[in-house]
């Protein structure tokens, strides 16, 4: 029995050690902007008006492709919106919406209100997938290539700037 | 120059501490019992040269010398010589510098206050007190060297963090660090009392002065740091179970427990390897909590930089700490012979053992399970108030019954003799308490128990004091002011009220009773600092009360830093507590106010739970 103790104090201390070691070479500051340059993670995002699912495959297929998280509840996000309808006329780039802890029927709405850029419609109702893309807060947005490289990373709202900046790029 | 002197003394200690080791090894050899001179001398000296390094440090914080890296970095020449002095430890290297002052100072004073215990002990002790402050003398000197050079010369400095410039921060490390720190000396003296088989109770009055006064001060510096985080951080409140906090709460706990199974080895020459266990277990926490806010596993306030390195180290250093330890500890192990009676004083300290090591792990869990998450499964959690006020509130209920009747329980065996003046006692806890409940017109069955319990607790500690002609004066106020401390949360926490709204310059606004008015801003110039100070006036409308409240943004040119600043309003009765800050692009300020019952009271119970450790230490003194 004694033997038994000892082990499994032993076992806990180095396992408890171990995690201690590895937990040393995380990052604990909560941060994004180490994304740019690597790839997308993989991705499988209901789609709002249907039962259709999409992945990595379905934005191979664009030059560029915007992802844009989005509320309708989400003040920032009404005024970023006339940008994307902007973006939305050019012919190099989908935006992909992902529509983050909401009602479908607040989104449609506000999608009827303003109009809709979104070549893609998906939604997030728990927040949970866009976490996974490394979004802390919306309106945030991702620009990737066909390869699905993370080109650029806007937090907040997109502005004229970011617009010049994002139509410089996908020109090229 | 005072880099080059720095770096010197520094030296010159690790050379000391070596020679330390050689000493007493060679003197362990010897057959007679007395400790060779020169032991005592080079120890002296190692404290000498130890505090001579340290006010090098400070020489070089007050005549702003560039040329040392850690004063560039933390320091600034307009800065207030008050805090050009506190700057010294307010920062990593620094801290780590005041560290081994305590391991040497403390290692000298066990060697020369223990003359009547063996040889052999007093030796491995100060053996294994030299190897844990080289240790971190080797760290200092080549990872974190406090008195690095810097070339070329700056010429200014880039200024201490704000929220480090405050009268409580100067005195907070020093007091916990003669807690946590000074807990290391019982570490060494359990490691020598199992490899020389001291154990019996003379081991115990050995250390008990040393477990005295690292508790008295480690209650003293969690206060202290807890009353900079309302004053000062403005977290507006005593306590928020965050991991910092915890880190040292926790040898808190342990040093508790083992106080208490103290008096069983002393008295009854019994638990000898729990008391062992207990005694490493402090230390080990102590270096736990350093490890995981140094290395900036855990972020806040005290983690001055994000760098690995220090954290391998650490991490090095306590795993050794454990492995030899536990080493040690299990070859040593003998399985205790006597029995204790279930109805004993000694069982009634087991049980309050038990308690603290039940709070020891819940804590402990609470802190290490997001980072255990975070290292296996990549998710982001963080444990909150939630978490521990559900574990540990109704477990305190129990524990403040077993607080009251446990001092007056006798040794060996004992009889239920006073069971009436319990009965009485707790009725006149449940009268009160609902006397008190009825007054505010609140309820809620949690803290009517919390409030029952601790007026239990602390009525019978009053009656003690009437009742027994010799009773332990330490004792009864450290219990009392425990339980005025868990009552004064209790309805703290009950009463509190807080209220979260935007106002701008010239706007009234009225919440329940209370009515808002921000009167003014005024911008004022201050020797580092711009200051944005808010006009208030709150109206309690049931109490007819009127307030003026100031609370401040401050904006900080060296580092370019905001801090808010609380307007705190104290009497005896309550505290008026009021922050406002900016928001971005909107003439709206954010208020948060809060009016919170007996606040002072938490202060002054903890102070007096202090008291009662300095004053058994006297009395320990006084006896043996």
């Amino acid at each position: 029995m004694q033997n038994i103790i000892k082990l499994i104090t032993v076992f806990i201390l180095v396992f408890i050690l171990t995690i201690f070691y590895l937990s040393l070479n995380r990052s604990s500051n909560y941060d994004t902007k180490f994304l740019v340059g690597n790839k997308l993670a993989d991705i499988e995002l209901k789609a709002l008006e249907s039962e259709k699912f999409f992945t990595n495959n379905d934005l191979k297929n664009n030059n560029y492709t915007l992802i844009n998280f989005w509320a309708s509840w989400c003040a920032p996000c009404r005024i970023e919106h006339q940008f994307l309808m902007i973006l939305s006329k050019n012919e190099n780039i989908k935006i992909l919406g992902v529509n983050f802890k909401d009602k479908k029927i607040n989104a449609l709405n506000f999608l009827e209100e303003l109009g809709d850029p979104y070549y893609y419609l998906a939604m997030d109702s728990s927040g949970k997938q866009s976490v996974n893309f490394g979004i802390y807060g919306i309106p945030e947005s991702i620009l990737v290539d066909n390869k699905l490289n993370i080109l650029k990373k806007i937090i907040g709202p997109l502005n004229e700037k970011d617009l010049e900046e994002i139509e410089k790029i996908i020109k090229s | 120059m005072l880099s080059n002197i720095g770096n010197f003394l520094l030296f010159l200690n690790i050379l000391l501490s070596c020679l330390a080791i050689y000493f007493s090894v060679s003197c362990l050899k010897t057959t007679n019992d007395l400790v060779l001179k020169k032991i005592y001398q080079t120890s002296l000296l190692q404290c000498t040269t130890i505090l001579i390094s340290f006010f090098t440090l400070v020489a070089a914080f007050i005549i702003s010398d560039f040329s040392v890296i850690n004063v560039y970095e933390n320091s600034h020449s307009q800065k207030p010589l008050f805090y050009k002095i506190s700057g010294t430890w307010g920062n990593h290297e620094g801290s780590l510098l005041l560290w081994v002052i305590i391991l040497t100072v403390f290692s000298y004073l066990f060697l020369i206050l223990n003359k009547n215990h063996p040889k052999n002990y007093r030796l491995y002790t100060l053996v294994i007190q030299n190897l844990l402050i080289l240790g971190f003398l080797i760290f200092i000197l080549f990872n974190s060297n406090p008195f690095s050079f810097v070339s070329p010369l700056p010429n200014e400095g880039l200024g201490l963090n704000p929220i480090l410039q405050d009268p409580a921060l100067a005195i907070h490390p020093p007091l916990l660090y003669v807690g946590f720190v000074g807990s290391s000396i019982y570490f060494s003296a359990a490691m020598a009392s199992m490899i020389t088989n001291y154990s019996d109770k003379l081991f115990a009055k050995s250390i008990k002065t040393w477990v005295l006064i690292s508790w008295s001060f480690q209650t003293l510096g969690i206060l202290v740091g807890s009353i900079w985080a309302y004053y000062e951080l403005g977290w507006g409140g005593f306590w928020f179970w965050d991991p910092v906090e915890n880190a040292s709460l926790l040898p808190w706990f342990a040093m508790t427990a083992l106080l208490h199974s103290l008096l069983v080895l002393e008295k009854r020459n019994a638990l000898y390897f729990w008391t062992i266990i207990l005694c490493l277990l402090t230390f080990i926490l102590s270096v736990t909590g350093t490890f995981l806010v140094r290395s900036g596993i855990l972020n806040s306030v005290h983690t001055f930089a994000n760098d690995p390195t220090r954290g391998i180290y650490i991490l090095m250093y306590l795993s050794l700490m454990i492995l030899a330890s536990v080493y040690i500890l299990f070859t040593r192990y003998k399985p205790a012979s006597i029995e204790i009676n279930s109805n004993s004083k000694e069982t009634f300290v087991l049980v309050n053992n038990w308690f603290m090591m039940f709070y020891l792990i819940t804590v402990l869990l609470g802190t290490l399970y997001p980072i255990f998450t975070d290292a296996m499964t990549n998710n982001k959690i963080s444990v909150g108030p939630p978490f521990y006020n559900s574990v540990i509130i109704p477990v305190v209920v129990l524990f403040l019954f077993f607080m009251a009747i446990g001092p007056n329980v006798k040794w060996i065996k004992n009889k239920f003799i006073n069971f009436k003046i319990y009965l009485l006692i707790f009725l006149a806890a449940v009268l009160l308490n609902f006397i008190i409940f009825s007054f505010f017109k609140s309820y809620s069955v949690i803290s009517n128990l919390i409030v029952i319990s601790s007026l239990f607790l602390i009525f019978s500690s009053i009656f003690d004091i009437f009742k027994k002609s010799s009773y332990n004066f330490p004792r009864v106020i450290s219990h009392l002011s425990f339980g005025f401390l868990i009552l004064f949360i209790g309805l703290n926490h009950n009463f509190s009220i807080e209220k979260d709204f935007n106002l701008k310059v010239g706007e009234t606004k009225q919440i329940d009773n209370f009515k808002f008015y921000l009167k003014d801003l005024k911008l004022t110039q201050d020797t580092n600092y711009k200051t944005i100070t808010g006009q208030l006036k709150v109206n309690d409308l049931f109490t007819k009360e009127e307030r003026i409240l100031k609370p401040e943004i401050r904006i900080y040119d060296n580092p370019k830093t905001l801090t808010y600043e609380a307007s705190i309003q104290s009497n005896f009765l309550r505290d008026y507590y009021l922050s406002m800050s900016n928001i971005d692009r909107s003439e709206y300020y954010n208020i948060k106010f809060q009016k919170k019952p007996l606040m002072i009271w938490i202060w002054i119970s903890v102070a007096t739970l202090s008291l009662g450790g300095f004053l058994s230490l006297i009395r320990h003194a006084k006896y043996n």
